[in-house]
C-alpha cells in the first residue's frame, strides 16, 4: 500500500502587507517520519506552523494536513493534530490530572478513556503521587514531559512540536526525545522544530528554512555531506550563516 | 590572580512555608580575565547565583568577592566596577536604541564617546536604528543592544544570565564571538547558560544542578575525567536496539543521543560479543565505536554518580 503524505504542501505563501514570511515551499512529510524544521529566529517557522495547524490561512498555494484542507477544514484539522510547545500547553494552576481532564474533553474523548490513559501516563511518568498537586510546582523537566504527553492523549496521527526541549537538565532532554521516538516507533507522526541542532540528528529528515524559503531538505546524513560538515550545527551555520566580521 | 570568588554561598526560599534550598554550599573562583560558564538546566540556581555575585540578592550563608570587594558590605563600590545583563529583557521598551544606551551610560557617569570602542563591534550592527525603540527590535538586536548597555561603563567584570537562551544557532555564535573579544581588554565574563555544547566556548567551567555545584574545571579536564569508556551505538531499527539496551544487564547507562545511542557499560564486559548478540536479534546492521564524551555526556554521569 502506497500511503499518501501526512502534510503536504506546494508553493505555500504567507504575506504579511509587502512581508513575505512564507515565500513558496514545498515539501512532503511521510507517515511514521520524525521530521525536523529548523531555521533560524525570523526565517518564517512560526507562521508556516501556524498555517499547518489551521491557525492561519495562507495567502497562496496549497497544503494538506491529514489530507485536510488548509483553507476549507481548518477545523478538522486542529482536532486531529496534537501540539505542544514550550511556551504554553499546560495549565499551570491546574493539577496534572486536571489538565488531562480538560484536554481530553477538548478532543472530546470518553470519560472512561481519559480515566484510562490518565493512568497510563502518569504511571510511566511515576507522576501518580503528585497528580493532586499544581502544575506549577512540578520540576520543569516533568512539566515537559507530561506536557508531550498530553499532546498525544488522542493519540493523534500527527503531532506538532515548536521548541519542546529548551532548558531542561540532559537526561530529561533524552528521556523526552525517547518518549518522541517511541510515539514515532508506534506509527505516528512528529513535526518538531528546535534550537538545538544536535537534535537535529534525531529526526529522519530536517528541513532548514532562510528567509521563508526551505534552503535545504533531506536526511541528516545526506544534509552533512552534500555541506561537507562534521555535524548539523556546521550545515546550519553554512546555510544561515553571516557571521559577525 | 581571582576576580569572582564565592564560599559556601547557600540560599534558601521561602515557598508556601516550604523551604527550598536554591543554593547549598557553592564554591568557586574565577581567574582574572577569563570566560568563565555556569552550566546548568533551568531550575538549577544560575539566576539566584549571579544575583547573589552582582549584589542584588544576599546569601542567607556564605561570602562572595569580585575584585576584592565583599558582596554585601561593598555594594556600591562593586556596582561602578561591574555589568550585568540578566537574563529577561533588561532595556526600556519605549525608549529608542540611542537612549537606552544614552540612559545607562548617565545612570554611571559614563561617556559614551570614550568607552565606544568597547562596543563598537556590537553595536555598528544597531547604529542603522538608533532611533528606533527598543521593543521593536528583532531577539538578536535586543540583545546586542542590552550587551552594549552593560558594558557602556567599561566594567572589568562582566555577568551574563543566559545571554543566548533561546536564540538560533547562528546568533548564538556571533554572541560568543563578541564575548571572545571583549577578553582582549582583560575583562571577566562569568556567563550562565542551559546549552551544554557552549561548554568548550568557555575558559573553565561549573555544572551546576539542583544548587550544588557538580564540578569546576576546564571543558577538556572534565571530558578526560570521564571514568569508563563511551560507545556510540547505531542500528537500522534503532528505537528498538535503544529499548533492548536499556534492559541488557551489562549496560549500565544508554541514552539516545541523535542517530545513535551512547552506552556505558558494566565493567569488564565483553562489548564485542553485547554488540554481536544484538546484531544477531535483528535490529539491523548493529555498529559502535568507542567514542569522546562530550560535555552532556559529562553531565548526565555526574547526574548519575549522585
Amino acid at each position: 500500500m502506497i500511503q499518501s503524505p501526512i502534510i503536504e504542501t506546494n508553493q505555500l505563501v504567507k504575506q504579511f502587507g509587502a512581508f513575505i514570511a512564507v515565500d513558496h515551499i514545498s515539501f512532503e512529510v511521510a507517515t511514521g517520519e520524525i521530521f525536523g524544521f529548523l531555521g533560524a529566529n525570523g526565517a518564517g517557522k512560526t507562521t508556516a506552523i501556524r498555517m499547518l495547524t489551521g491557525l492561519l490561512k495562507p495567502s497562496g498555494g496549497n497544503a494538506r494536513v491529514l489530507g485536510f484542507d488548509v483553507y476549507t477544514q481548518s477545523e478538522l484539522i486542529k482536532a486531529s493534530i496534537g501540539y505542544m510547545s514550550q511556551r504554553f500547553s499546560l495549565y499551570e494552576d491546574l493539577t496534572p490530572m486536571e489538565n488531562i481532564r480538560f484536554y481530553g474533553g477538548i478532543y472530546g474523548m470518553s470519560k472512561q478513556k481519559i480515566e484510562l490513559r490518565a493512568d497510563e501516563i502518569l504511571g510511566e511518568l511515576n507522576l501518580t503521587s503528585f497528580k493532586d498537586q499544581l502544575v506549577k510546582s512540578l520540576p520543569l523537566g516533568w512539566k515537559q514531559k507530561l506536557a508531550f504527553s498530553v499532546s498525544i492523549l488522542h493519540r493523534p496521527a500527527l503531532v506538532f512540536l515548536d521548541e519542546p526541549t529548551g532548558g531542561v537538565d540532559p537526561i530529561t532532554r533524552r528521556e523526552f526525545w525517547e518518549l518522541i521516538m517511541r510515539y514515532a516507533h508506534e506509527g505516528h507522526t512528529i513535526f518538531v522544530t528546535t534550537h538545538y541542532l544536535d537534535e537535529a540528528e534525531y529526526c529522519n529528515r530536517v528541513s532548514i528554512m532562510v528567509d521563508g524559503k526551505i534552503a535545504a531538505l533531506g536526511t541528516p546524513g545526506d544534509l552533512k555531506q552534500s555541506f561537507q560538515s562534521v555535524n548539523m550545527e556546521e550545515v546550519f551555520l553554512r546555510l544561515v550563516g553571516n557571521p559577525v566580521s | 590572580m581571582h576576580s569572582i570568588v564565592a564560599n559556601g554561598i547557600s540560599k534558601t526560599y521561602l515557598q508556601k512555608k516550604e523551604k527550598i534550598a536554591a543554593l547549598q554550599e557553592v564554591d568557586i573562583a574565577v581567574k582574572k580575565s577569563s570566560l568563565f560558564g555556569l552550566i546548568g538546566p533551568d531550575g538549577a540556581g544560575k539566576t539566584s547565583f549571579i544575583r547573589i555575585l552582582v549584589s542584588l540578592l544576599v546569601a542567607d550563608k556564605g561570602e562572595a568577592f569580585v575584585e576584592g570587594l565583599d558582596v554585601v558590605k561593598d555594594l556600591r563600590m562593586i556596582r561602578q566596577k561591574i555589568g550585568y545583563m540578566p537574563g529577561r529583557f533588561s532595556l526600556y521598551q519605549d525608549l529608542s536604541v540611542r537612549e537606552n544606551l544614552e540612559f545607562f551610560a548617565s545612570v554611571f557617569n559614563a561617556d559614551i564617546q570614550s568607552n565606544y570602542y568597547l562596543i563598537k563591534d556590537i553595536f555598528k550592527h544597531l547604529e542603522p536604528f538608533q532611533s528606533r525603540k527598543a521593543g521593536q527590535l528583532s531577539g538578536g538586536m535586543k540583545q546586542k543592544l542590552a550587551l552594549s548597555c552593560a558594558l557602556i561603563h567599561k566594567p572589568s567584570v562582566l555577568f551574563l544570565d543566559e545571554p543566548t537562551t533561546g536564540v538560533d544557532a547562528v546568533s548564538r555564535k556571533e554572541f560568543w564571538n563578541m564575548l571572545k573579544n571583549l577578553q582582549q581588554y582583560g575583562m571577566t565574563i562569568l556567563v550562565s547558560t542551559p546549552y551544554m555544547d557552549e561548554a568548550t566556548l568557555c575558559d573553565e567551567i561549573a555544572l551546576i544542578q539542583s544548587g550544588r555545584i557538580h564540578q569546576v574545571d576546564t571543558p577538556e579536564n572534565i571530558i578526560r575525567q570521564f571514568p569508563e569508556p563511551l560507545f556510540a551505538f547505531k542500528a537500522d531499527h534503532m528505537y528498538r536496539m535503544m529499548v533492548a539496551l536499556k534492559n541488557h544487564p551489562e549496560v549500565h547507562s544508554c541514552f539516545a543521543f541523535g542517530d545513535t545511542c551512547h552506552v556505558v557499560f558494566k565493567r569488564l564486559t565483553n562489548v564485542r560479543s553485547v554488540a554481536h548478540s544484538l546484531d544477531l536479534g535483528g535490529y539491523g546492521h548493529v555498529r559502535y565505536e568507542e567514542i569522546t564524551p562530550n560535555i552532556e555526556d559529562c553531565f548526565i554521569q555526574l547526574m548519575h554518580a549522585k
